[in-house]
């Protein structure tokens, strides 16, 4: 990500060191390289959301939050609730960031988790139809990038995950025809978790979860999402550099085993 | 929900008389545009897309400018009547993801540190969309980077796979995507065996995954093939470089 500024000659360096050390299996951190940094998942932390989550990578911070409302479904999905993902990259979250409209960077983060989370049917949307072609609940997850050090694609996806699956909506029933709110709270209704594992090559080696003292260093990133049952929901290959097929190959076992490690994190966070 | 519509029949045939791992038609032409440094068109299914390349040219704004290789641009933008609603001309969150991406599939093929303090721009407009888009206009732009002269490493071609009807399938066309359960663009460089963009979207097994994604690979082979015969028909002529034809003519 460019986010980090590029300096030539001192990255150049830093690379060179990180592949010696990659070569021994040693990252700069003491990482190993299928390491991921300390997760911290704390939820409810916005009272005024329906849904929220403080999600800690290393030392990288963000703040999801859920807010739920009614409104008309997509013409071509009738019977379907809307589920928006989106994701700000505040300018108190490193100097490299700026205000304005969302950068290119922020648009392939936030529909790259978007996709995770679509794509492996996490929130069951035809429950959220309240009256088919009319009235569906809408889901909005918004994502403040609060700290930047790296890999903003993972902490971005478990607290997006961490807030919906924690995330409490008022109840609707239909009467003459139209959706009428009552005072009952029900969760959303979330079936899977699906988890995003983002590695970087450099030279040869794949690490998981690069802070970005890596990303300034990376050859390239490829973040890929699985299922509860080991599936591959989502994938992503990042920068512009290149990867060989079998080293594509190694990044969906990877992701596969750490995916399962972090499941269980996010379960205990979020249950 | 409604039932989902069937998309392989018990033939094993798609709707569009395709087996799973056919190509739709593809033609390339490469040369059409009067002002570009580079140009080539592709009509890939229903896809109809130009590429064009201006550069290397100088760098504006300065602050851009990168002091050890070329700066490469690229938009990838749909026609506002590229579709079957009216889409707005101005660039969506999708289209600016794709020119993202589309960079980043191009970029690692082109020898940058040739040109240093230099932009290379490469546009590609959807005149019509079909399934696949985005590694069309890969396909396309890469052949107009050659096109422009520019040094390569490799040509960039790309084919996308994805899951209709729970089977891995080749080249999805538009409803294939739309009411398939998966789509894979993969783009490579052919001679060197790299990948250079991968997105997935749809729920795969880890077999499934494989396969789709190998199966991309064979195929951006296929498209490779007719790559470079549109451009041994743009500098060598109809006529190709057949030997044949040469040792005829002693």
């Amino acid at each position: 990500m460019s986010m980090m500024k590029k300096n030539y000659v001192v990255e150049t360096i830093r690379k060179a060191q990180m592949v010696e050390m990659l070569a021994n299996g040693k990252r700069m951190d003491g990482r190993a390289p299928d390491e991921h940094r300390p997760i911290k998942i704390q939820t409810g932390i916005i009272q005024k959301a329906n849904g929220s989550a403080l999600v800690t990578l290393g030392n990288t911070e963000v703040i999801a939050g859920v807010k739920i409302a009614t409104g008309t479904p997509f013409a071509d999905t009738p019977d379907k609730g809307l589920l928006v993902v989106n994701a700000e990259i505040l300018p108190l979250a490193s100097a490299y960031a700026e205000p304005g409209p969302p950068s290119e960077d922020a648009i392939e983060l936030a529909r790259v988790v978007d996709r995770g989370i679509r794509e492996s049917e996490m929130v069951d949307l035809t429950k959220l139809c309240l009256i088919e072609g009319k009235s569906v609940y809408t889901v909005f997850v918004d994502v403040n990038i609060m700290n930047v050090d790296g890999n903003l694609f993972d902490a971005m996806s478990y607290a997006v995950v961490s807030a919906l699956r924690t995330a409490k909506m008022k109840k609707y029933v239909v009467e003459d025809d139209k959706p009428k709110a009552t005072e009952e709270e029900i969760p959303v209704p979330v079936e899977r978790i699906p988890v995003s594992v983002t590695m970087a090559r450099i030279g040869d080696a794949l690490v998981v979860d690069p802070m970005s003292e890596e990303e300034a260093a990376m050859d390239m990133r490829i973040t890929i999402t699985t299922d509860d049952d080991g599936n591959i929901c989502a994938s992503q290959k990042g920068e512009a550099s290149t990867i060989s097929p079998e080293k594509v190959l190694e990044a969906v076992d990877l992701s596969i085993r750490i995916g399962k490690e972090i499941r269980e994190k996010i379960l205990e966070a979020t249950s | 929900m409604e039932p989902k519509r069937k998309l392989i029949g018990d033939d094993g045939l798609r709707q569009d008389g395709r087996t799973w791992d056919q190509l739709r038609p593809i033609k390339m032409e490469v040369g059409l545009l009067k002002n570009a440094d580079g140009s080539a068109y592709i009509e890939w299914g229903k896809n109809k897309i130009m590429a064009a390349v201006y550069g290397p040219k100088e760098v504006h704004p300065k602050h851009q400018v990168l002091p050890d290789r070329a700066l490469v641009r690229t938009r990838y933008h749909m026609a506002p009547f590229s579709v079957d609603e009216r889409k707005n001309p101005a660039p969506s969150r999708r289209e600016i993801e794709i020119s993202k991406v589309t960079r980043e599939a191009l970029e690692p093929a082109v020898i940058v540190e040739d040109y240093p303090r230099t932009a290379i721009e490469v546009w590609i407009e959807v005149l019509q969309s079909d399934g696949g888009s985005r590694v069309a206009g890969i396909t396309a732009a890469s052949l107009a980077l050659a096109d422009a002269g520019i040094n390569l490493r490799d040509l960039v071609v790309g084919c996308s796979c994805g899951i209709v009807d729970g089977k891995v399938v080749a080249d999805l066309d538009d409803t294939e995507d739309k009411e398939g359960s998966g789509d894979m663009p993969v783009a490579i460089m052919p001679n060197l065996n790299y990948v250079t963009l991968l997105q997935v979207d749809g729920i795969y097994s880890r077999e499934q995954f494989q396969k789709a994604f190998e199966l991309a690979i064979e195929k951006g082979r296929e498209v490779y093939a007719m790559q470079r015969e549109a451009l041994t028909k743009k500098f060598f002529g109809d006529g190709q470089v057949s030997t044949s034809s040469e040792e005829e003519a002693e």
